[in-house]
């Protein structure tokens, strides 16, 4: 017991030595913690997330208004609300951080809403889904998209491109359902019909037997609603396996679905698919096709949707910095963030002044073969889409 | 024939992966009663040789699949002779922390070298697609992980049941102090058996990229799976291995297609059941 | 353990085990230090100090009574849910959150216990494994009363005593977090240190014998059970009061994985083990993640080979030995 005693006398030493002593705070800084996921399953996310904002501070410099930017990178592990929040709190009290950004996961961004709200320090989700994390605190914006936004209006589409019946198929955790109502009530709105629907597991590796019932039912087309990771490719191999033409039967789902890595996998089977998205390298722009060749000359590999909403999520901290000079106070910050509306390598953008959300266009788009290669084709487009989620609240 | 036998038929597929990955751990387990919590981490890490043979080196798919094994065993051995042998005496709580600690560091190596996201593979055309048998669409690549696991299984048997060596396997596992007492070398065996177990892993692993995907979380998404298998089939048991992992398959696959609510909680509550019915396993021994 | 002479008589045996050793003092007192050394990491202390009950109500089942636990986080969820629901539902006072927790994870425990003191080993493990998963996928499908995947929203801790706020910097978290584990830990020591414990403590070493001398095997496994729920599920309902969240993975197989990480870690059945487990676990994933976001696993993984390595059966274990053999050579 007594080695128990010196160690932690040792113990308390070493914990003086390293933590009593913060960090100093400059006045001249802006400090912007970046809270994600960089480590377990959702690591690929925040990857591609955090070479954005590497990419757009390379790009934009790392001053603006006079002041430095300086970035503190802090790791959730995975979905765990309790620690995305205490690293909000250790971010504002300890570092000093100005801007809570980053928030893939909703649980997390959830607590990290509570934090800000607390501490009235703007808070940018580049992620994070879910209608409601807006509300959440009067300082949060939002740069990516919402769940409701993207699948209502794959949703109402469908129903005006010809689609009768439809079976919906989600993942059963809060994302999917959301985009199962989103999508039913986008579907069922503009005169279509829903022939079934069923949820499975999210840890599900294999969904032939779901596709299998899918398929029995006989539908104009199938909606699949997953996450990224391993899903969307198994998701192929069972449409192929039992038999599921995307020319004949349409196949519709989310970005996820037709995620770059997964068509690489899924093969010639993968053509015509029908995806809903708020952005895809693919699309036809010059200043995406700009931002798309430095990406991959800083890392090799395509932009992603989590991508852009780092970017364009730096973008707006940037020209919000602009507006107000340099303050970074949360009220000053927040003001002028509402309404903004900018160019994006994804198109037009706007944060809505009444709900800080996102306002983009939602493409449709079509695995096609371009160049021997398959790529997400947008065919399709409606601009001006606000969160529907929200807009009903009000009413 | 109805549809329900082509699911079944995935299920089957599903289970003959899963008893490629677990059957090595159950010999090792039952062997030794060492616990190998980085057992998939060596399916992983044949998983990872695979692709890069087949992205970086342009290797046709099934050439990859005896490197697989190659690497997996050879990476067994060399932990077995640097680590593990220290803790074959040791309590099985540190056996754990230790292939804990292991498979952690297997995880971030994976990621810091191949990155985070899903590795992508191309099979090859002639196992793309599927061939219609009894008005069923069969996949052609699951045929094909059915045959090889099916000629692995029968190779197995044959090995432990009518050769020296798989006799002795059997003694040690059956009675490991009276094994040794009868001049079994119980120790270079059980390296040996590791290294087998391993490379089986290593092998499964291979296979599963173009089923399961490939990740650097590879190595404990599936490790419940692989428990799960093991301890419902008994350890040191293969046939106990084959008959859990052909149960969960099924089962899972027939709960998909007919109860999705609960086909989350199924392979649970099926485990569960099974061992409380039998708490050494379908055909284990203690 | 200790190098004074073990009294033969068992009452006396006992009283010298209960007596307070100036290390233990120590070490308590140091649990007061954050507050004034370092005072921007106090949101983290409250968080260790609950970890460090969750792994103590680990131990009594591991350490002291055999029994593995691979699904220990069900009960710990139950309790953060109960409280946590409670608070939505309108009652956000936090002392008796904590008792409507104990009471929910309790009866869960006292369950479940009928299960588990059947069996042993293997079938041990998997079957609390299960447990546990299944827990894991009923909370996700009933996400009108869990709230899903999103976790439980809503949550307001009402003032400790109608003045102590939970405030951004963690002070009255800290406090709260450190008196729980302090009184339950005493509750412990002293459950510990009596005959029950030492029955346990027969259970864990040969199960079959201890009916020969009469003591209820199963009904012993049952109670200690019991109470491990209960102390988990005061863990959880702490951490759902404290961080004002809930979600599945407080239910996790993660979390029970981690948990059981820091026990082996720390040494089990020693008391002290699982605490120092949960601060050295803690404090260095906190570091590691801070220093390296992408790759800590890599270094969280080779701390546990070393420790490993060079401290057979934990910190704890590890120290105790060296002691010993420092003590016998002269």
């Amino acid at each position: 017991m007594q080695k128990v005693f010196y160690g932690f006398v040792g113990l308390a030493g070493l914990a003086l030595a390293i933590f009593g002593i913060g960090p100093a705070r400059a006045v001249d800084t802006i400090k912007i913690a970046l809270i994600m996921c960089y480590s377990g399953q959702f690591a690929d996310t925040a990857v591609q997330m955090d070479n954005a904002v590497k990419l757009f501070v390379k790009q934009h410099g790392d001053t603006v208004a006079g002041k430095k930017i300086e970035f503190i990178r802090k790791d959730t592990g995975g979905i765990a609300p309790d620690v995305a929040k205490r690293l909000a709190q250790e971010a504002i009290v300890r570092d000093h951080a100005d801007i809570l950004a980053g928030w893939i996961l909703t649980p997390n961004a959830l607590a990290g809403a509570d934090v800000s709200a607390e501490a009235k320090k703007f808070m940018v989700v580049m992620n994070a889904a879910t209608s409601i994390i807006t509300t959440k605190s009067p300082y949060i914006a939002r740069t990516s998209a919402t769940t409701p936004q993207l699948n209502y209006t794959l949703g109402a589409w469908a129903a005006k491109n010809g689609l009768k019946k439809i079976y919906t198929m989600v993942s059963d955790y809060g994302p999917g359902i959301d985009a199962e109502t989103w999508f039913q009530t986008g579907f069922k709105e503009a005169g279509g019909e829903i022939i079934g629907s069923v949820r499975f597991p999210v840890a599900n590796p294999d969904f032939s037997a779901f596709i299998q019932a899918a398929k029995d039912k006989n539908p104009d087309g199938i909606y699949i609603w997953i996450p990224g990771g391993a899903q969307p490719l198994a998701v192929g191999k069972a449409l192929a396996e039992r038999g599921v033409d995307p020319a004949k039967t349409k196949v519709l789902g989310q970005d996820a679905l037709a995620f770059e890595s997964a068509l690489q996998g899924m093969g010639d089977t993968a053509l015509g698919i029908i995806t809903v998205a708020n952005y895809d390298y693919n699309h036809d722009s010059a200043m995406n096709r700009d931002f798309v060749k430095a990406y991959n000359d800083e890392g090799h590999r395509n932009p992603d949707i989590f991508s852009i909403g780092g970017y364009d999520g730096m973008h707006l901290i940037y020209a919000a910095l602009e507006k107000t000079g340099g303050n970074a106070d949360g009220d000053a910050l927040i003001a002028a963030a509402k309404g903004m509306s900018w160019e994006s390598p994804r198109g037009p953008m706007m944060i809505d002044p009444e709900t800080r959300d996102i306002v983009q266009t939602v493409y449709i788009r079509r695995v096609e073969k371009v160049g021997g290669a398959l790529r997400n084709v947008e065919f399709d487009k409606v601009p001006n889409v606000k969160d529907p989620a929200k807009a009903r609240m009000k009413n | 024939m109805p549809p329900v036998f082509g699911v079944l038929f995935d299920g089957f597929a599903y289970g003959m992966l899963l008893f490629l990955m677990s059957v090595g751990l159950s010999v090792t387990l039952g062997m030794m009663n060492f616990v190998n919590l980085a057992h998939c981490s060596f399916a992983m890490l044949g998983g990872y040789v695979a692709i890069t043979l087949m992205n970086a080196f342009g290797w046709p798919f099934l050439a990859t699949l005896p490197v697989a094994f190659i690497a997996a065993a050879a990476a067994s051995v060399v932990l077995e002779r640097i680590f593990f042998r220290r803790f074959y005496n040791a309590s099985d709580l540190d056996q754990c922390l230790l292939t804990i600690g292991i498979v952690f560091v297997s995880i971030a190596a994976a990621a810091y070298i191949y990155g985070t996201d899903q590795q992508p593979m191309q099979l090859p055309p002639y196992l793309r697609g599927s061939i219609s048998f009894m008005g069923l669409d069969l996949a052609v690549y699951r045929l094909f992980l059915i045959a090889t696991a099916l000629l692995i299984t029968v190779a197995l048997v044959v090995m432990v049941e009518t050769t020296r060596f798989g006799a002795q396997v059997r003694a040690a596992v059956n009675n490991q102090r009276m094994a040794r007492g009868l001049g079994i070398n119980v120790d270079g065996l059980f390296a040996v058996t590791f290294a087998l177990g391993s490379g089986l892993a290593g092998l499964g692993g291979a296979l599963a990229i173009a089923m399961l995907g490939l990740d650097p979380q590879f190595a404990l998404t599936y490790l419940i799976y692989v428990l799960i298998v093991v301890s419902v089939g008994g350890l040191g048991s293969i046939s106990g291995s084959f008959a859990a992992a052909m149960l969960l398959g099924f089962s899972d696959m027939a709960g998909k297609y007919y109860v999705p609510a609960i086909s989350a909680f199924l392979i649970y509550l099926v485990m569960i059941v099974l061992l409380m019915w039998r708490p050494s396993g379908l055909f284990g021994r203690r | 353990m200790t190098s004074e002479a073990i009294p033969v008589r068992p009452v006396q045996y006992l009283q010298a085990q209960m007596r307070w050793r100036w290390s233990e003092a120590a070490f308590w007192l140091a649990t007061l230090l954050p507050f004034v050394l370092t005072p921007n990491y106090l949101v983290l202390a409250s968080q260790i100090a609950i970890t460090a009950l969750f792994v103590l109500s680990l131990d009594l089942i591991l350490g002291f009574s055999g029994i593995v636990s691979l699904g220990h986080a069900a009960y710990f969820g139950v309790g953060a849910y109960t409280a946590g629901l409670l608070s939505t539902w309108g009652w956000g006072e936090p002392l008796t959150g904590l008792v409507a927790a104990a009471l929910a994870a309790g009866l869960f425990g006292y369950v479940t216990s009928f299960i588990i003191a059947r069996f042993r080993h293997l079938a041990l493990i998997m079957i609390t494994l299960g447990i546990g998963l299944v827990l894991q996928e009923a909370a996700n499908s009933a996400g009108w009363l869990t709230g899903g995947f999103d976790g439980l929203q809503g949550i307001h801790t009402w003032r400790i005593f109608g003045r102590f706020r939970f405030d951004l910097y963690g002070y009255t978290a800290y406090a709260y977090s450190l008196a729980g584990l302090f009184v339950i830990f005493l509750v412990a020591r002293r459950l510990i240190h009596s005959p029950f414990g030492l029955a346990l403590r027969g259970i864990r070493e040969n199960g079959l014998r201890m009916p020969a001398i009469g003591a209820p095997v199963h009904a012993h496994i049952r109670t200690i059970y019991t109470i491990a729920a209960i102390v988990a599920g005061v863990a959880g309902a702490l951490l759902a009061e404290t961080t004002e969240t809930v979600s599945l993975e407080a239910l996790g197989f993660q979390r029970s994985a981690d948990v059981l990480v820091m026990l082996i870690l720390g040494g089990t059945g020693r008391l002290y083990g699982g605490l120092i487990g949960a601060v050295v676990y803690m404090v260095a994933r906190d570091q590691f993640s801070g220093l390296n976001p992408q790759f800590w696993y890599f270094w969280i993984g080779l701390l546990l080979i070393a420790v490993v390595t060079l401290l057979p059966n934990g910190i704890l274990g590890g120290l105790a030995h060296l002691a010993r053999r420092l003590r016998v050579t002269p």
